[in-house]
Order: structure tokens, then sequence, then C-alpha cells
């Protein structure tokens, strides 16, 4: 008897993957786009938005008549916040359902889980989250902002605002230990001591800020602006800044920029007693522009929610997308490796009203903002680079890093150059 | 015993015919993707970490809620011995620093590191490491005789407190991403099919073997033995049995068996990070074996595939809700299935 | 002629521009200023009419002043929505939004917002509620300038309230110390020496090494450091207290359901979670009175998680009974549902739970010590609940009943106690203390689906240390790790902290294999 039941349930499982690949044979008069952000699980907190931004821009493509006379299709999956399980997915996307483009992950760690399986196949990533740079992939796009693009610019306005003392407080991971490391060298060299720098770092999801907030209070009391620069991560946030609020810390005093917390963040916060922290970001929802009003006007009538925020992320993904689009258009293929050639270049709008350009390296030109949070959490832009910043793959101001760059085009082709030993590293070719 | 015999029937025929079906041209109907057999072979690692639960929770009564700690522990062993593999590949290409370490300006190899670019060597590490702390763990908490919940919640401190070291950057395992971006093991390409298929061969002959050892342990005398300490462990002692030193080489035995697992788990999935060490994937693990049916092992093997399968499956078809199907599963098997599917296999098997 | 009529309309209408460029009033240019310009536009305002000028600043402070985009008319808004009344800054009429786009707010920066306040405080010196005029003075105090100091010798001369006196003097003494003759200056060192404020300190510190008072004012930052020390060890031990607080409220709900009843209950912190939740839907239903609503949160979130609770019991846990290793599998199921269940009623983003007046900011002792009062109050509220919770098991027939149960279900089943019924009640009771600590959580962190996940560790944590079936136990360890986390934290750093007191745990747990307060008798033979 269970011999028999045996080799049924063996077969099973094979059949059933075998199906679903004839079944993305079928439905090829589709263009297909992989969605991988988590749905559940710590993360989903942030990226549901996305996928409902997804979502929303491919119905929107689709009603504009979709792509090279095609519709587009969504794939969603739910890589659940369990990153070995990111990588597994975007395999699923690209080999069974036969996605020809990936947008997704949040996280440093999903990318880099689903970095290997992307390169090996050949695929291509849409990475729409501010990030610790140090990466420069064939096959991924950084529509998010790298370190030159959000920290740089954010200290420069607060040093222009009389900050003398710097607290950089961060979650102790990549993204947070880079932009210090990046950080801390800058302010080295516009003179800033080394006692003036304080750093500190907290473990994921850190709910007791009593200690912290304490001694940044003391640090920020010895008579010389003192300002916070916060890599803090997700869901600590809240919890740090109810303790700013309740040990009466207040923006005029002490003054902390987030480059992680945008419109989305505020909306599950009391922001009361925020009024004038700072964050700085390439898009903030208060932005003027047409291509904006429409964008919101858009969001809220997909999510039929009039409440519903959008922020930096979602614009990412809408730039990387658009950027997709254009290029596939211009490639009259979607086929990876004719989208990739045809992509660097390609110019978009984005939602503060300019065009956003991929650049060789694989990041796109973007304005950084700094806003000031509002009590209807919302951001009051306060300051704005003249012109758009090209997003530096590679940091100028990290030892093993400053004589690396980065162009995907022929003849370079490379990520990873060095411009002093000539050589390409990291590569396999 | 049609259960175990339908387990190893079953891991023999995939030891045999997934390879072939995957030689099979692609359009072939019976055709099985390189992908599926990696996941596969993901899912038999997880099963042998099933199988070192059920060997101390079924046979020896210890509710471990860490275990995910010595499958980490063996993970990052190999991990090491993976990321020395890459050499001057990395993106900085540095010869002998891994590319974290560049990033963080680090100068040398911390002295833990050295020796992982021998395969022997990380390949010791795998059993010794977790096993040696299994092994003075289990010295101290049996010596003064923890049991029952203290036990199970000092074991997922354990795993906790190990998360929390993992995660942090100083500790030289590269913090929250962990180790990835692995290019090849034993000079075999680990993107290439063939090592794929190999390193799936090479699961299911580690846990046709922890299966057989594990067999010949609970049929011995020792395993009689365990048994009577789950039962009666006071009475056990007063016969004169040396009841921690069964329960510490067997709690040693599962930790390394578990430490092998995570060795064969790591390079099929191509990252290992703290997250592993979370005490909800601890706790996971033993809902594998019940769900499989405790104290039976080979029902460990098909809990642990039956819901890793589930997971992939939903996760695809119903991403908004299959948190609600997985969670109903758990309820209603506990409910209606309480010696899980191998019981329910034993009982329909007795009515026919 | 006409040459002569066109010159002469061409010079009426220059005038007329000419005219009307002078009646711009600073309203005017206010909605498109920079930052800079309208700290310069306020200040020759306030010269020219400070009474307009000092309600424009309070309406910048507020957030209430927009103007149209198109005409840069200023107005009045409340809630800056489409249909919402606006009235004009100007004549005061009254209209409506038509457009929420049409309306800008007129923004103000950090900068700004601090010269805002500098401006308002000098104009506070003379109001007639001290408590404005120590606010007023302790705003100058952040950056006094000669100007303000003068200011504030003015009106010391009148002032009678002694904690407005006591700032004055110290003001006065900082300038001092800064401008007046070496006499003044080392009585001022004197003065400052004694004050326990940051701001004697900085004033002390930027005494010149070189200069004759150098080593009295050495003397003078030592007196103020150590005592300011001191306090910063009451402090730490508050934030101990506070966080072992936290513990506490966690634990307490498992201490019931796991340590009474022996059920190992993975979804305790989805109970902790839906009384959060609670009190975010009671806070949507009474927007306007957010501490009200807190209030009516206990309760309802009781009741809440207590029948969810019930319902766990009486659906599930009730068929497990001897098979305690089982209810884990059960109970983590339903975790997973909950979860989900909140994450598709009410988003997967974390929900904002607004801080009543009376619960938000500190309790300032004194200048180096004050107390943040939400953790104050969920201080007070732990130790109510734990009070409560105690009475009602050892007075209450309720009590009896449960005590009798969880140490001999048979025996007590005998003498005609419904098992069945109490445990349904004490898995309740469990609960709906897991959401009380739902209520006191949101005021501390976040609610969201991935709550309860936080805290389900350490509540296990707690409740093994103090001793299962113990609640003077779980008290005990609960404070007790909470002020270990605290005084290792300033070495160690958060994280190594943790860790520690975590290896603690494990080692403690292998030394005393029950915990803090081992049960005794038989019923530890579990």
């Amino acid at each position: 008897m269970f011999p028999i039941a045996g080799k049924k349930t063996l077969r099973i499982l094979p059949i059933a993957l075998a199906t679903a690949l004839s079944n993305a044979a079928l439905a090829a008069d589709t263009i297909k786009v992989g969605v991988l952000h988590s749905l559940s699980g710590t993360m989903a907190i942030s990226e549901t938005t996305l996928k409902d931004t997804m979502l929303m821009l491919i119905e929107e493509q689709n009603k504009k008549g979709g792509l090279l006379g095609k519709q587009l299709e969504a794939v969603v999956v739910d890589p659940a916040s369990n990153w070995p399980l990111f990588a597994e997915k975007a395999r699923e996307l690209v080999e069974k359902d036969g996605v020809d483009a990936i947008f997704g992950c949040w996280t440093s760690v999903s990318r880099k889980s689903v970095l290997p399986v992307i390169e090996e196949l050949d695929s291509l990533l849409f990475y729409p989250v501010q990030y610790e740079g140090e990466e420069s992939s064939k096959n991924v796009f950084y529509t998010g902002a790298a370190p030159n693009q959000q920290a740089i610019p954010a200290v420069d306005y607060l040093m222009e605002q009389g900050v003398k003392r710097w607290v950089l407080a961060g979650t102790d991971y990549v993204y947070p230990r880079t932009t210090n490391k990046i950080l801390e060298a800058y302010l080295k060299a516009n003179g800033v001591a080394e006692s003036d720098i304080m750093i500190n770092y907290t473990p994921f999801g850190h709910s007791d800020w009593q200690s912290i907030v304490s001694d940044i209070k003391g640090f920020g009391a010895e008579g010389k602006k003192t300002a916070v620069v916060s890599t803090i991560n997700g869901d600590a946030n809240v919890p740090f800044y109810k303790e700013l609020g309740a040990q009466g810390v207040n923006a005029d005093d002490i003054p902390v920029i987030a480059f992680s917390v945008g419109e989305e963040e505020l909306s599950g916060m009391d922001t009361a007693p925020l009024v004038g922290h700072l964050a700085a970001w390439n898009y903030f929802m208060s932005a003027e522009s047409e291509s904006n009003d429409e964008f919101i006007d858009a969001w809220h009538a997909y999510t039929g929610d009039e409440d519903r925020v959008t922020n930096d992320p979602m614009e990412a993904h809408y730039i990387g997308f658009n950027m997709w689009v254009e290029a596939v258009k211009k490639a009259q293929s979607t086929e990876p490796g004719a989208v990739q050639d045809a992509i660097i270049g390609v110019s978009v709008p984005n939602l503060t009203g300019g065009l956003s350009s991929m650049m060789p390296n694989h990041h796109i030109s973007k304005p950084v903002l700094i806003g000031e949070i509002q009590d209807d959490g919302q951001f009051e832009i306060v300051s704005e680079t003249p012109g758009l910043v090209v997003g530096d793959a590679w940091s100028d101001y990290l030892p093993g890093s400053k004589d690396l760059i980065s162009d995907w085009r022929a003849p370079l082709s490379c990520g990873a150059y060095d411009v002093v030993s000539a050589k390409c590293s990291g590569q396999e070719l | 015993m049609s259960m175990n015999k339908f387990v190893v029937v079953g891991l023999i025929a995939a030891l045999v015919f997934v390879p072939l079906l995957n030689m099979l041209p692609e359009t072939h109907a019976l055709h099985v993707p390189t992908y599926a057999v990696s996941l596969m072979g993901k899912y038999l690692a997880l099963a042998m970490l099933a199988v070192a639960v059920d060997l101390v929770w079924g046979y020896l009564g210890i509710l471990t809620l860490g275990h995910g700690a010595f499958f980490a522990l063996g993970g990052y062993a190999m991990g090491m011995y993976l990321m020395r593999q890459i050499g001057d590949r990395g993106v900085y290409g540095d010869p002998l620093l891994p590319d974290f370490m560049v990033f963080l300006d680090w100068s040398e190899l911390p002295w833990f590191w050295l020796g992982f670019d021998q395969f022997w060597f990380a390949a010791l590490m795998v059993i010794l490491v977790p096993g040696v702390v299994a092994f003075v763990f289990g010295l101290l908490a049996f010596r003064s005789r923890v049991t029952g919940v203290y036990l199970s919640i000092i074991t997922q401190a354990l795993t906790y407190a190990l998360m929390l070291a993992f995660y942090r950057n100083e500790m030289g395992f590269g913090g929250n991403n962990g180790l990835t971006d692995f290019k090849d093991i034993l000079g075999f390409s680990l993107q290439s099919p063939d090592t794929k298929v190999a390193l799936f061969m090479a699961t299911v002959v580690a846990l046709l073997l922890t299966l057989w050892m594990c067999h010949s342990v609970v049929q011995s005398r020792a395993g009689r033995l365990c048994v009577a300490i789950r039962d009666a462990e006071a009475r056990s002692r007063f016969a004169g049995y040396r009841v921690e030193h069964i329960k510490l080489w067997v709690f040693t035995l599962s930790a390394a068996i578990a430490g092998v697992a995570g060795a064969l788990y790591v390079p099929q999935v191509g990252i290992i990070n703290p997250n592993e060490f979370s005490p909800i994937n601890s706790i996971e693990v033993v809902i594998w074996v019940a769900i499989g049916g405790r104290a039976t092992l080979f029902g460990a093997v098909v809990g642990a595939v039956a819901i890793n399968y589930a997971k992939s499956y939903l996760t695809v078809e119903f991403p908004e809700i299959w948190l609600f199907a997985l969670g109903s599963l758990f309820v209603l098997v506990t409910l209606f299935l309480p010696k899980g599917i191998a019981g329910f296999l034993k009982r329909k098997e007795a009515l026919a | 002629m006409s040459n002569w009529t066109s010159s002469l309309i061409g010079l009426l209408v220059g005038l007329l521009t000419a005219l009307q460029v002078g009646a711009s009033t600073p309203a005017d240019q206010l909605a498109n200023a920079s930052f800079s310009e309208k700290q310069t536009l306020i200040q020759t305002w306030i010269e020219s009419d400070s009474s307009t000028a000092l309600s424009v600043v309070q309406l910048l402070l507020d957030g209430r002043l927009y103007y149209e985009k198109n005409t840069n008319r200023l107005v009045l808004i409340d809630t800056h929505k489409t249909g919402q009344p606006l009235t004009d800054f100007a004549t005061g009429q009254a209209g409506t939004i038509e457009k929420k786009r049409a309306y800008k707010r007129v923004s103000v920066n950090n900068t700004l917002r601090t010269f805002l306040r500098d401006t308002l405080a000098a104009a506070q010196l003379s109001d007639a509620d001290p408590a404005v005029r120590l606010s007023s003075v302790q705003q100058m105090l952040g950056d006094l300038t000669p100007e303000n100091a003068d200011q504030i010798a003015k009106f010391r001369a009148q002032e009678t309230d002694t904690d407005v006196v006591d700032l004055m003097d110290l003001a006065l003494a900082i300038d001092r110390l800064d401008r007046g003759t070496p006499a003044e200056q080392a009585q001022a060192i004197a003065r400052l020496a004694d004050s326990l404020t940051v701001e004697a300190m900085n004033a002390l510190r930027a005494v010149p090494a070189n200069s004759p008072l150098a080593s009295q004012a050495r003397s003078g930052i030592q007196s103020i450091e150590h005592r300011r020390n001191r306090y910063k060890a009451v402090e730490t031990l508050y934030f101990g207290l506070s966080l072992g607080s936290v513990l506490v409220l966690a634990g307490i709900g498992l201490a019931i359901t796991f340590g009474v009843m022996g059920v190992i209950n993975m979804a305790h912190g989805e109970l902790i979670m839906l009384g959060a939740y609670t009190t975010f839907v009671i806070q949507q239903i009474l927007p306007s009175q957010p501490g009200m609503a807190l209030l009516i949160s206990l309760p309802c979130a009781f009741m809440v998680s207590g029948l969810v609770g019930i319902g766990i019991q009486r659906g599930v846990i009730r068929f497990l009974t001897g098979r305690p290793l089982e209810t884990l599998l059960a109970t983590f199921g339903i975790s997973l549902i909950l979860q989900q269940a909140v994450r598709s009623i009410f988003s997967p983003l974390n929900r904002s739970v607004v801080t009543p007046e009376w619960m938000a900011g500190s309790w300032e002792i004194n200048a180096a010590l004050s107390l943040t009062l939400n953790r104050l109050y969920v201080i007070g509220f732990c130790l109510v609940v734990f009070f409560v919770l105690l009475t009602l098991l050892k007075r209450s027939s309720l009590g009896l009943q449960v005590r009798a149960v969880s140490q001999n279900r048979q025996m007590a089943q005998a003498m005609g106690v419904r098992s069945g019924w109490v445990d349904a009640l004490t898995f309740g009771l469990g609960s709906g203390v897991a959401g009380l600590a739902g209520v006191a959580l949101s005021q501390l962190t976040n609610v969201g689906p991935n709550m309860g996940q936080a805290y389900i560790i350490d509540s296990f944590m707690v409740v093994v240390f103090g001793g299962v079936g113990n609640l003077w136990g779980t008290l005990v360890a609960g404070l007790s790790l909470g002020i270990a986390n605290k005084l290792l934290e300033p070495w160690a750093g958060a994280v190594l902290a943790k860790i520690l007191v975590l290896v603690f745990i494990v080692l403690f747990i292998q030394k005393n294999p029950r915990g803090l307060f081992p049960q005794r008798g038989r019923a530890a033979e579990g």
C-alpha cells in the first residue's frame, strides 16, 4: 500500500513544477514583471506599499496600451522577510514564471541574497531603496539613493545651520555602518574634531531608548550646537522618537536628521512632538510638481484611500519602472541583455519636477531634498540641492573604494574598476 | 514501520531519479529543472535538522527551542569556507579578506577565520563547533538537572543570545548581511547545475546516513534508556543509570547532526545570516516534527518537507493570506492529528 | 497734446505702482520670502507694529498661517483639507478651502523657529502667568545675548515668583561672568557653582584657563559634575525600573497562563498586540480626547484580549489538557493567524497612538533629574496591575479555585470545582492582562503587526527566571533584569548588555533549575 502512495507523492512534486513551467510558456503573449517584496514578516510594514505601487504602475501602463503591443502582467510572490527565500523566489520568478525584470527587495541583505541568482540567470533587478553603496552589478539598477545622494547633502545642510557636534546613531547593520564611516571621514575632512563625534549602534527593533537619549542629551549639553544623524532602521524609530519627545529633546535644541524615516513611517507615529526634526530624501510627498500631483491622485484612486501617503522608495519604483519601459521601447525587446544596453542614458521625469537619468554605473541622478517634519505627518522642504546629484557606487571617502569606478558601457563594462591598477575585480567574465 | 520504508524508498528514489530526470531535455514533461533540485535539497537539509530535533525531543523528552543555533553554527562554518574560496574574486579583489572586512576597514583576517580555506578543516568545524557548544551547554544544564520548560527556555535564550551576537558587526561574521555571494565549493562552481545536483545527492545521502544512525541509536540499549528517561527520569536515575551522561551524548550528537544539516543548507540557498539563529526558526522546526509525528524520526522528514513545500507553494499562490493557511494547519494538526502524519498513517493502517 | 496726456497717464500709472509698492505690507512679502528674509521681515515688523507682528509670530509657531499660491494672500487655516473653513488674515473674512493644493503653509525651519521662540520669549517676560515667564527665561538661557540679559535684569526687580527669580539670577550670573568686573565675576562663579544646570557648567567651562578665576571655575565645575553624577545614578535606576516594569507587564499575563496553567502560549505577544490595537481603535473613535480614549481603552483592551483568550482556551487549548508542549504548536499557529489578521484589517503599517497631554513630557525634579511621565505612569500602572492580580489570586474565591486546579486538578474536581470553567476564566484573565500591557506599551513603542513577537521571548525569560507559578517571582525577575540591563548598558552598549543578561539567565537557571522563587511541593514535580 505504501510503496504505491510513495511513488505517487514522489511524482507530484516534479509534475507540479513542470506544469507551472508549461503554464509560463502558454501565457507568453504578456510581458511578465516580477514583484519581489515581503508581504509578511518584519519587512511587510515597508514593502507591502511597494508591491501596491508596482501593481498600480503596471495597471496604468496597461491602460496606456501596454508595452510593445503586449499587456504587462505582474507576478507577485511573498519572500516573507526571509533572506534565503528571497533568493529562492527570485530564481522561481525568472526560471519558472519567466519574468523579464524584477522590481523588489528592501533590505541590503535581501538584495545581497538575490544578487548571485540574478547574475547567474542574467536577469534584471530594480532596487528602490537607499543603501550603503559599494556595489554595482551588471544586472541590478539602483534607483534609491547612494550615500552621496542622501547623507552628505544632509550633513552639509546641518553644517550651514551651525551644527558643530554630531551624534551618528544607527542600527547595527551594514547600511548605518557604512554611512557613518563615510560621514565620519567627511566630517573630519571638514574640520570636526574626533571628540565632537559620538557614534552609537543599537540592535534591530531596539525598543528601550532611555539611556541612549539621555546620553545624547548629555552630549548635546556642552554648549555647541549638536545634531543627531540617524540611520536607525524601521521599527526602532517609533520608540526612539517617543523617547526623544518624552525627554524633551526638541528640534530647536538637538535636531535629528533621519535617512530611513519617511511619510509612511510618520503615519505610524504621533508627530506632534517631532515637529522640526528632519529627514533627507530624494522625494517628499509635499514636493510641488504636476507629475507629483498626478501620481498622488493616481495613488489615492488606486488605493481608494485619500489619506494614504507616498514616499521616496515609491518614487524610486516610479522612476525605475518608467526607465525600464523606455529602455524596452528603445531596444524593441524585453530581453535583459538588450535592456541593459538600452537603459543607460535613458531619462524619465521624476516626481520633483525634473528628469532623472540612468547612469553608466547603474545608479540614477536625483535631487536631494531636506525636509522638516510637520505636525500633519508631512515634510516641509527646507533645502534642495541646486542640481541633480549622480549616485556614486563607490564612495570617495572609504579607503577601500576611493579608486574604484563603475561603468557598464562597452568597452569598460565593469562594476568595480580600479583606476590606479587598471584592473577590474569581482567579475566573472 | 511502513512510514520508515516510505521515507527510505522515497529518498533512494529521489537519489536515483531526480538527477536522471534533471538530465532529460527541458521540453520533456518529466524534466526536473535544476532550481527544483536545489529546492528539494534545501527541504532535505531542513529535514535533517528536524530529525536531529526529533532525536532529542521525541526520544529524550528535551523540548529544544534552540536547535536552530547548531544548524546556523554549522552553516556559518561552511559559509566561512565558501567565503575563503572566493579568494581575490570579491569586488575589492583582496586575496585574503572577504569583502565585508575590506568594507569595514579590517586589515587582517581574525584568528577564528584561519584554517577555513581548507575544506577538511571547515568540515571538521561543522561538526565540532555545534558539538562543543552543545556539550558545554548540556554539561552545565543536565548536571544541575534543569528540565522541562526551564530547559526549553534556556535553549531559546542560547539561540537568542547567539543571534544578537552574530548581528554585531564587530563579531567578524558579516553582521546582518551574513555571508553570501559564494563562488565555488571544492573547485566546482556553485552556479553549475552539476554541482547543484551533486549537492542535492550529498544531502540525500547525508539524510539517509543520519536516519540510519539515529535509528540505530534509538533501537539500541541507549535508545531504550532514552525513552525511559523521557517517560520517568527520576525512576531511571534511581535504577542506577547515569541519566546525565546519556542525555549529554545524545544532545551533542543531535547538535552535530544539526550542524551538518546547516553546512549542506548554506551552499544550496547561497546565504547564511544571523536570522537563522532566530528563536522563531527553532520553534518552527519543533512544529515540523510535531506535524510529521514525534518520536518517529522518519515522520520528522515528512513533516519538514511537507511544511516547507507548503510554504514555498503558498507564498506564490496566496501571497497575501498564506499565514492564515499555515497557522490554521498548525492548529488543526494539533487538534485532530495529535500524533502527526505518522500517527495518522499508522491508524489508517491499523484500520485497513 | 496726445504726447502730453500719454506722459501724464504714464506718470500717474508710475505713481500708482510706486504707491502700491509702498503700500506692500510685510504680510504680502511673507509668503515667498526665504527663511532668512522672513527673519529680517519680522524684526522690522516688530519695530513698526509689534502687536500684529507678535500675533504673526505665534501663528507661525502654531503652523496656522497659510497663503494662497497664486495671489500670495495670507489666510488662517486650522485643518488643511478641501472643504474646511479659512479666514483671511488681513480682513478677517471667512471662506472655505476650495482646493487643498491652492494653499500652502508659510514655512518655518528650525533656525527661524528658534528665532521666533526667542522673539516671543522676550515679549513674555512680563506675562501674567509665572509659568510662561519661567519658560521665557528658560528659552533665553539657551543662547543668552547681552540684549536679553539686560531685559532680564530690567524685569528681575519686579519679579515675585521664586522659581523665576532663581532662573533670572542664574541668567544674570552667566551674563556677569561674561561681562562683569572681576569682583562680579568671582561672585558669579560662586553662584553658578551652586547650580545644577548645564548652562552654568558651560558658562564655567568657557572661563579661559589663563584667567585668575580659572581654578575657582574648575572647582565649580567639579562640584556641579559631582552632584549631577549622583542624579545620573538615580536616573539610571529609574531607566532600569521603567524597563523592568515593561518586562513585568508583558510577562505577568504569561505568569498566569503559563505559570499557573502550564500552557505555553506562543500567542501571548499577539494578545498584547490586540490590546494596543484596541487603544488605537478607541482613539480613532474619540479623536479629540486621547486621554479619555486611553482610559476607556483599559477595560476594552482587557475585554478584547480576554475574550480572544477565552476563545483560544475553549476552542483549542481545552482539547490539549495534559499535552502542554502541544499547546506551543497550536498557539504558535494562532499567533500567525492573529498577526495576519491585523495585517489584513489594519494594513501592515504601524498605527499611530497619540500620547495624551498629561502623559507627555517629563516631571522635572531639578535641573539634573527629570523623570519621563509616560514611563512613570507605566511603572505605576504595572504595580497596580500586579497587586490587583495578587489580591485576586490570593483573596478571591476565583483565585482559590484557580490555585486549587493548578495544584491538583482531580482533587479540585472532586471537591466540586468546575475545572473547565476555571481554566477558561484563568486563561481569559491572563490574556486580558496581556491586553492591558498592550495599552501601556502603545504609549512607549510601535503599534504594528510585529509588536507581539518583540515581547514574547522576553516574557518567557522573565517568567522562567522568576520561577514558574510565582507572581512575586515575575515582579522581582522583571525589575531586576530591567535594572541589570540598564546598569550594563552604559559601558557595554545596548546589544552586549542584552547578550550578557541572556547569558546570565542561562547560567542562573543552570545553578537554580527552578528560577528565583522555586515552587515547592508536589506541583514542582510537573
